[in-house]
């Protein structure tokens, strides 16, 4: 049906900015400058005179002081073009669309920058309470607003990352198994098509991964799960919708049969911009999820973080909370503004960042679900679920499994997905997730986000369609247009070189 | 008209056009149809938040951050507040940094990739180890991760992980929890005026320990005097010697690498980030022996098809999108885009301006407890040591009270027991020391 859409290079070229000086790319800050500071020639007491001679000296005697430190020393105007031309170098979602099945790409809206810059916001965490009100108040508003989206009793907004959050979570349930007596529970079932931070975070916590395969349909096999459910169960952690963005129908039957062995339900909210205002996990029977506020809440990602995984949990858990949670003091205070307090958790696993999390995208999180508000939310996973069933509907490839919300996951048939994504960069479009998840052979794995327009999602059909008529041998030689081309994977890994230092031992 | 703006969200750009055309195209009369959520799982409420305008939510988070009390913070401990220069903000929040995703294209992502290997280049000229990865959440996970680690590789039969008695409580908490799920067990070692008791740290080390922990700068400031002692207990008993610092730290202290550390982790964010409410950059660099057991991500140079050079996340078989539950960790949305800030700080620096940035807070925080020494019923620094940028000093009045008249007149400082306070320089300009000198010496008497 996209026939008589316009594809190929004509219409849709696209040229990544690309500097090349003395036949390389932008010269590493190396490059340009080494400078080596000697640092010494104190004996400890030399500073005593402090602005007299001795200030050229080190304060602090030989013994305890390296020898020099060698780094660039470059101008202002230099390093403003250096980074200037780096930042040229890089494709963001304001570069374009950036459909990344599972990462929930959606713009960054500026306004929270400039709030989580406000001075106010630059506190230290060793202030008093009674001098941090204000963030108090925010803390205990971005837990209120986080339990009533996901449905859940108490928030935590410690985790700095889904997987940390992903991590208390499964320190929570085997804190709550041991206080219960029940300390022998040492499986966590995942199922295949999970998150590879799913595994990864039930192995750190100690437990036994037992991973479940799917059914024809692509969700949970309830036969399976029944095979795979113990005694020694202590948590089924899912994603809903599931990676291939399907909703899982059975999920008050998996909750029955999970809470009848005794194990928790753990949801991971990497999917929940799907179902904003539709459906909670804490109404289909989840006992513990986190956020992605990057990923939902639209905080920037920053070229890989900081983001924040705050974790729901139902009544029974909130005891099992890192510490510090903040609560409004009850007491009936004087003035019109309500008191808020940090306080520890009964039974709480104590600590999983060395303070309370990454609070300059907390702000930003707030900020966007205080804008948004119930219509917002809403729309926000309409409109997302719209989208990706619109492009995939306008794509040639063939999308085996649905109906799919947010996102869905496309083969590329005969094509090497990787090879396909590659070329998809000429065309001026941030390609799918590749290969993953494996049951779909060559996968694409696409969400658009709400923040398309149907004239986007038609350029971004028009390449994925012009990459699926292309030749093996164009998909290989792709990427042309970008600042880089095609880059030998093997031998980074093979020879690796880490470092400026180790580039100069070549 | 961009028909959704009245009561959607303000960031889909659909118009009514393309909402009807885009559902005809795919066969449903409303979007509702393309849910496919039972009837029993359903949700029928609302969360009952109002949506605002954007300058509706400016003014709620400004209100409501202004209930924050405005202090100068002579505060540290592990987050501080140095001055951070406008180019960092400025070339930092260019959006093609700040809206990217992590580098799993990179033929489109070398801006980022190259800031990064920057960044593990500053480090690795820091702590003189071959291997920096680009980011660990903070101080704290980072020093877990060092344990998990020390598990992975250390042969040895023993459980033991020695910190220092001194350690923050949160940190001991964090690495308590990373180790929940090993066979390894957290203790204390004794601390001696500040500095590591090597006298009993000799005694209680053994061959059942895999990692030793150490500061440098210690959480009160002070300055190890006999790392490399420390160093050789560790290695003799064949323990992983875990180094904690930071990057201003160490352009002035003993190189980690001169002193036998096999990992330095600590907070990379004492540049780059302002006084955060805590929010860090987990710095973690150790030995190339290592490499394949690494944490993290790690950014390579490698050739692209026209032979030039470019760069790539490497390793990544290590990573949990492909390792999955035998990865080297669960990290995948790390710090990336505040070790791209540090990186860009510590460039305005440059190394005089780091080093300089460092011994003028050794002085600055001398001449501080020398002047706060000379106030009757104050003695400052509390520890005979060498201090980096803060110190303990001890006060005959009650700490709480002290600290709550200096609150009063306008700052914030530590208090550590009853009758002791940590004071830090770092970032706090000299008029505002002077006046803080002032304050203190009217509510110490």
């Amino acid at each position: 049906m996209s026939d008589d859409r316009p594809v190929g290079e004509a219409n849709s070229r696209y040229d990544q900015a690309r500097y090349i000086e003395n036949g390389e790319y932008e010269p590493l800050l190396s490059a340009k400058d080494l400078t080596r500071v000697e640092i010494g020639g104190g004996s400890g007491d030399g500073g005593d005179e402090s602005d007299g001679t001795g200030s050229d000296a080190s304060p602090l005697p030989d013994d305890l002081t390296r020898d020099s430190l060698e780094l660039p020393e470059l101008s202002e105007p230099e390093l403003a073009r250096h980074y200037t031309r780096l930042s040229q170098m890089i494709y963001g979602i304001d570069s374009g669309p950036y459909p990344l099945g599972s990462c929930t790409m959606k713009y960054n809206p500026k306004f929270t920058e400039d709030v989580a810059a406000l001075p106010s916001a630059a506190v230290h965490p060793d202030r008093s309470e009674g001098s941090v009100q204000g963030t108090l108040e925010l803390l205990y508003r971005l837990q209120d607003y986080l339990g009533r989206i996901g449905g859940m009793d108490a928030v935590t907004l410690q985790p700095p990352a889904g997987a940390a959050g992903e991590f208390v979570g499964i320190r929570v349930a085997a804190a709550y198994h041991e206080h219960n007596g029940e300390g022998h529970r040492d499986e966590v079932i995942v199922p295949e098509s999970a998150h590879g931070t799913n595994f990864a975070s039930a192995a750190l916590g100690g437990y036994d991964v037992v991973s479940l395969p799917s059914d024809d349909e692509g969700r949970v096999d309830l036969e399976a799960l029944e095979a795979a459910l113990s005694e020694n169960t202590a948590a089924l952690m899912l994603t809903n919708p599931n990676t291939l963005g399907l909703f899982e129908r059975d999920i008050t039957e998996i909750a029955e049969m999970v809470h009848d062995v005794g194990g928790l339900l753990y949801y991971d909210g990497a999917n929940l911009n799907a179902l904003l205002g539709r459906a909670r996990p804490g109404d289909m029977g989840f006992d513990v999820m986190h956020y992605n506020v990057h990923k939902t809440f639209a905080t920037p990602h920053g070229g890989g973080g900081p983001g924040a995984g705050p974790v729901g949990v139902v009544d029974d858990l909130a005891p099992f909370l890192p510490t510090p949670r903040v609560r409004e003091r009850d007491e009936g205070s004087k003035s019109s503004d309500p008191v808020y307090e940090r306080f520890e958790p009964e039974h709480t696993i104590g600590k999983v960042h060395g303070f309370d999390g990454n609070w300059l995208v907390l702000v930003k999180a707030f900020a966007y679900i205080a804008r948004l508000g119930d219509e917002g939310l809403a729309d926000a996973s309409a409109s997302a679920v719209l989208n990706a069933n619109y492009l995939a509907e306008q794509v040639e490839y063939d999308v085996p499994y649905g109906p799919f919300h947010h996102e869905f996951v496309a083969s590329a048939g005969g094509q090497d997905a990787a090879d396909v994504a590659k070329r998809m960069l000429d065309y001026g479009v941030h390609p799918p997730t590749t290969k993953w998840p494996e049951i779909v052979p060559e996968a694409l794995m696409t969400e658009p986000t709400e923040v398309e327009s149907k004239a986007t999602l038609d350029r971004l059909a028009a390449a994925f369609n012009a990459v699926a008529g292309e030749e093996t041998e164009t998909l290989e030689h792709a990427p042309e247009r970008t600042t880089a081309r095609r880059i030998d994977q093997t031998s980074a890994a093979r020879t690796p070189q880490l470092s400026w230092q180790a580039l100069e031992d070549e | 008209m961009h028909g959704s703006h009245a009561t959607g969200s303000p960031y889909a750009p659909h118009t009514e056009e393309d909402r009807t055309a885009m559902l005809e195209a795919v066969d449903a009369d409303t979007v509702e149809d393309l849910f496919d959520i039972p009837a029993d799982v359903r949700f029928e409420d609302g969360f009952d938040i109002d949506a605002r305008t954007e300058r509706e939510t400016r003014r709620l988070v400004r209100s409501v951050l202004g209930r924050n009390d405005d202090l100068t913070e002579l505060l540290g401990r592990g987050h501080y507040g140095y001055y951070i220069p406008s180019l960092v903000d400025h070339l930092a929040d260019r959006s093609e940094f700040l809206t990217s995703y992590t580098q799993y294209q990179p033929e489109i992502s070398q801006g980022f990739l190259q800031a990064l290997f920057e960044y593990q280049s500053l480090l690795v000229e820091l702590t003189g180890l071959e291997v920096a990865n680009c980011s660990m959440y903070d101080a704290a996970t980072a020093l877990g991760e060092a344990a998990t680690l020390a598990d992975r590789i250390r042969d040895t039969t023993g459980h033991r992980v020695l910190v220092p008695e001194r350690l923050r409580a949160e940190r001991q908490s964090t690495l308590e929890n990373y180790v929940a799920g090993t066979d390894l067990a957290v203790e204390t070692y004794p601390v001696e005026d500040g500095n590591v008791d090597l006298a009993a740290l000799e005694e209680t080390i053994d061959e059942e320990v895999v990692m030793l922990y150490a500061e440098n700068p210690t959480v009160r400031g002070t300055i190890e005097e006999h790392l490399d002692a420390v160093g050789d207990l560790a290695n003799d008993n064949d323990a992983l010697f875990v180094l904690g610092s930071d990057p201003i730290a160490l352009s002035v202290l003993q190189r980690p690498a001169d002193v036998g550390a096999d990992v330095v982790i600590g907070d990379a964010s004492v540049l780059g980030l302002p006084t955060s409410y805590g929010m860090g950059l987990g710095l973690f660099a150790t030995r190339e022996d290592y490499l394949r057991q690494v944490p993290g991500r790690l950014v390579g140079a490698s050739e692209d098809a026209t032979d030039r050079r470019a760069f790539t996340l490497t390793l990544q078989t290590r990573e949990q999108h492909i390792r999955r539950e035998r990865a080297t960790s669960n990290i995948c949305t790390n710090q990336a885009w505040v070790a791209l800030r540090t990186a860009m700080h510590a460039a305005v620096l440059g190394p005089s301006g780091m080093v300089d940035l460092a011994e003028r807070d050794v002085r600055r925080a001398r001449d501080l407890a020398a002047r706060l020494d000379g106030i009757v019923g104050v003695k400052a620094p509390v520890h005979d040591r060498h201090h980096l940028r803060e110190f303990v000093a001890r006060v005959d009045q009650p700490a709480t009270a002290v600290a709550e008249d200096l609150e009063r007149r306008g700052f914030a400082v530590h208090v550590l027991g009853d009758h002791e306070i940590q004071v830090c320089v770092a970032g706090v300009s000299d008029d505002r020391i002077d006046r803080f000198a002032e304050a203190f010496a009217e509510v110490a008497r």
